[in-house]
């Protein structure tokens, strides 16, 4: 089961035959996922890493029942080939890409929309490291070795921070269900929350592990949804509690920002919504044991 | 990326918005010359820096004779000033903008800014303007006026009339601030703007709106097509190391402690940064070298590191996935030994390759402190600082 990818997904590279592009599509093919093949407008037709090459997403929908993307296109074109992914009838696409503006993400997010919410494309990042389903596939740019087979959800912005969670359960024992790696973007494809939705269907998921940061809403809004919703136990790190407030510019930011944004406040609403907190980085992984010896 | 208020108001002008008549001023000379120019009697002095709340920090000067404008220039220029937006180490100024007095009937707020929690532009305003903005924010907030605007088809002329009307403005106004909202909402648009702030928008004696503070920061991300904007950076307003780091494809951010810190992934970093503070030491400076850290990436993130002074003792975090652990290790050795460090250095490498790494460290045979997991290089940091301090002390 898992979430999201298995080893039979179907997964194209958008960006295929670029330097980037090429040496991670490799590194999935290793891995054991199920890379069908590539899009880079233009080259249609040759082949790449024994895989053939496609002028549009569309094609490659059509011919090799594309079901997954991953995107390694620069940033001025990712947005537009985010749509094209969508536009295509993909169904989940991850976005590695660092630096897409801000108002080509409203853009994306707004045509998204347009989708009806059951044929609606899943997308995780932009700035993202991927999601990966241990021992099945890889669908983005991690050290798939660090991962073990397990029934643990993982949740998080930030990449590195998600291989130091990995390898801390690893040493434990402790195995992953599904990583996934939603990005540090302002606007991001999914939510903590949206992946938490998946994570609570799932039957191989027994715990969920959210690695949040200071800025933003959306992990009190995960301990919302978790307190309401979940049957599952929810453990959860907040990097940056001792982070000093940033230097800014004007009002407007400080008008609009509502409490619980502060990695502090965001740790005290969460624990009282019942989520067990991870006090530092490196005690990620005993955290879950110790709820894990619980249930 | 944040510009000046002259550069904003210049911009924003270029949009049909109303600003007072104001000049460009480098020296106290300067400064009287564009109050001749300007004419009139009454002139304001504002120092030219990037951040808010100038006047309580002696940025805005009221002046009635030249003397006084010559006498306010002077005590502005060359000058650090300290708002409670800059940070304890201020920002320098070096531009005065010189601008006609208003006759100020009242003093309102204004601002677009994109709203990251409903993914869109928001639109914020108030009928009470000014410096106490935040304040007012907190403790009465449906005196604030916030509205979404839908990506799909952007501001709608109702929304300008129902913020011009929340704003407190009469029915012969309407028509003037629905064109001034209409004219900052396409600059947002066309110019990538994240946030354009107008506070006080002021209402003046004879009915005029005009824009006498303007405040915008651009989208980092979008400057690679918006080539005009990226022209109005101003480098003195920026923190030295982060536009070094910057222009090298790094990412810095400069604190106040003295652990300097290289690490990979801004997450990492911060968790990073709560283990040193956990273990009682404190973080001097993150250095973000990425993925893709080749041997010259990493000795010039490790110059930059170095380049505060003040740094005692310097930890090398990585977490290895798109980056190689072996070729980190050779940047590490290769740095140590081309700069000749002579602090404590802890290296703490995980991930993709990590064997290869952590035996060219060993076979080095650099004096080189090694940990293995997060908790260990952040207390083994804190207690080499520790004794490079007592032996600094010593000596």
């Amino acid at each position: 089961m898992a979430i999201l990818i298995n080893k039979n997904t179907r997964m194209i590279v958008q960006g295929f035959t670029g330097k980037i592009g090429s040496f991670h599509a490799q590194d999935m093919m290793n891995y054991g996922s199920n890379v069908v093949g590539g899009i880079t407008p233009g080259k249609g037709g040759q082949t790449h890493l024994d895989r053939p090459v496609f002028n549009t997403v569309k094609e490659a929908v059509e011919q090799e029942g594309a079901e997954a993307s991953i995107i390694f296109v620069p940033p001025a074109f990712a947005a537009d080939s985010i749509m094209e992914a969508a536009d295509a009838g993909i169904k989940y696409c991850v976005s590695i890409t660092d630096g897409i503006p801000t108002q080509d993400m409203m853009k994306v997010k707004q045509y998204l929309r347009k989708f009806p919410k059951n044929e609606r494309m899943v997308l995780t990042g932009p700035n993202c490291a991927g999601t990966i389903t241990p021992g099945e596939a890889m669908l983005g740019i991690m050290p798939g070795h660090i991962y073990q087979t397990g029934i643990v959800g993982v949740v998080g912005r930030s990449g590195t921070l998600g291989y130091e969670a990995a390898d801390q359960m690893r040493e434990l024992g402790i195995g992953i269900s599904t990583s996934v790696g939603i990005g540090g973007d302002p606007i991001n494809g999914s939510s903590h929350r949206d992946i938490f939705e998946k994570f609570e269907q799932d039957d191989e998921t027994k715990l969920v592990l959210m690695i949040g940061e200071i800025g933003g809403p959306q992990e009190v809004e995960v301990g919302v949804y978790a307190a309401k919703h979940m049957n599952k136990p929810v453990v959860a790190y907040i990097a940056g509690l001792t982070a000093p407030k940033g230097r800014r510019m004007g009002h407007a930011g400080a008008i609009i920002s509502s409490a619980g944004e502060s990695a502090a406040e965001k740790v005290e609403m969460l624990q009282d919504l019942g989520v067990t907190i991870a006090p530092t980085p490196s005690a990620m992984g005993e955290t879950i044991a110790k709820v894990l010896a619980k249930m | 990326m944040d510009i000046h208020e002259y550069q904003a108001k210049e911009i924003l002008e270029g949009y049909g918005v109303k600003i007072a008549e104001g000049g460009l001023a480098y020296s106290p000379e300067d400064a009287v010359q564009r109050a001749r120019e300007i004419g009139g009697s009454v002139w304001a002095v504002k120092a030219q820096i990037h951040s808010g709340a100038r006047g309580k920090a002696g940025g805005v000067k009221i002046c009635f004779t030249h003397e006084e404008v010559i006498a306010a220039a002077e005590s502005m220029l060359g000058k650090r000033l300290v708002t409670h937006q800059t940070g304890p180490e201020g920002k320098v100024c070096s531009r005065l903008y010189i601008e006609a007095g208003t006759d100020i009937e009242k003093e309102l707020y204004f601002s677009f800014l994109v709203d990251r929690t409903h993914e869109s532009i928001i639109m914020v305003g108030s009928a009470e303007g000014g410096m106490e903005i935040e304040e007012l924010a907190e403790n009465s907030p449906e005196k604030i006026k916030k509205i979404h605007i839908d990506p799909a088809v952007g501001l709608l002329d109702f929304q300008a009339r129902e913020m011009a009307f929340a704003l407190g403005l009469d029915a012969t106004q309407i028509s003037h601030a629905v064109k001034f909202i209409r004219g900052c909402y396409r600059a947002m648009r066309e110019l990538d703007v994240n946030m354009l702030e107008i506070n006080p928008l002021v209402v003046t004696k004879t009915g005029e709106l005009i824009t006498l503070d303007a405040k915008m920061g651009f989208d980092d991300n979008a400057l690679f097509r918006r080539p005009k904007v990226a022209e109005l950076r101003d480098k003195t307003q920026e923190h030295p190391q982060e536009m070094a780091a910057a222009d090298r494809g790094l990412s810095y951010v400069g604190l106040d402690g003295d652990i300097g810190c290289m690490i990979n992934g801004a997450g990492l970093a911060m968790a990073t940064m709560d283990m040193i503070k956990l273990a009682g030491g404190e973080p001097a400076n993150f250095l973000d070298v990425g993925g893709g850290a080749s041997a010259e990436r990493t000795e010039k993130a490790f110059r930059l590191v170095l380049a505060d002074k003040g740094v005692k003792a310097m930890l090398v975090n990585i977490f290895a996935g798109i980056n190689r652990c072996d070729w980190i290790a050779e940047g590490v050795v290769q740095a140590v030994k081309k700069i000749d460090m002579n602090i404590p250095l802890i290296v703490r490498l995980s991930g993709t390759n990590v064997e290869e790494g952590r035996k060219i460290i060993a076979e080095s045979g650099l004096p080189i402190i090694t940990a293995v997991t997060l908790a260990e290089a952040a207390e083994k940091a804190v207690q080499a600082r520790n004794e490079q301090v007592a032996k600094e002390g010593a000596a």
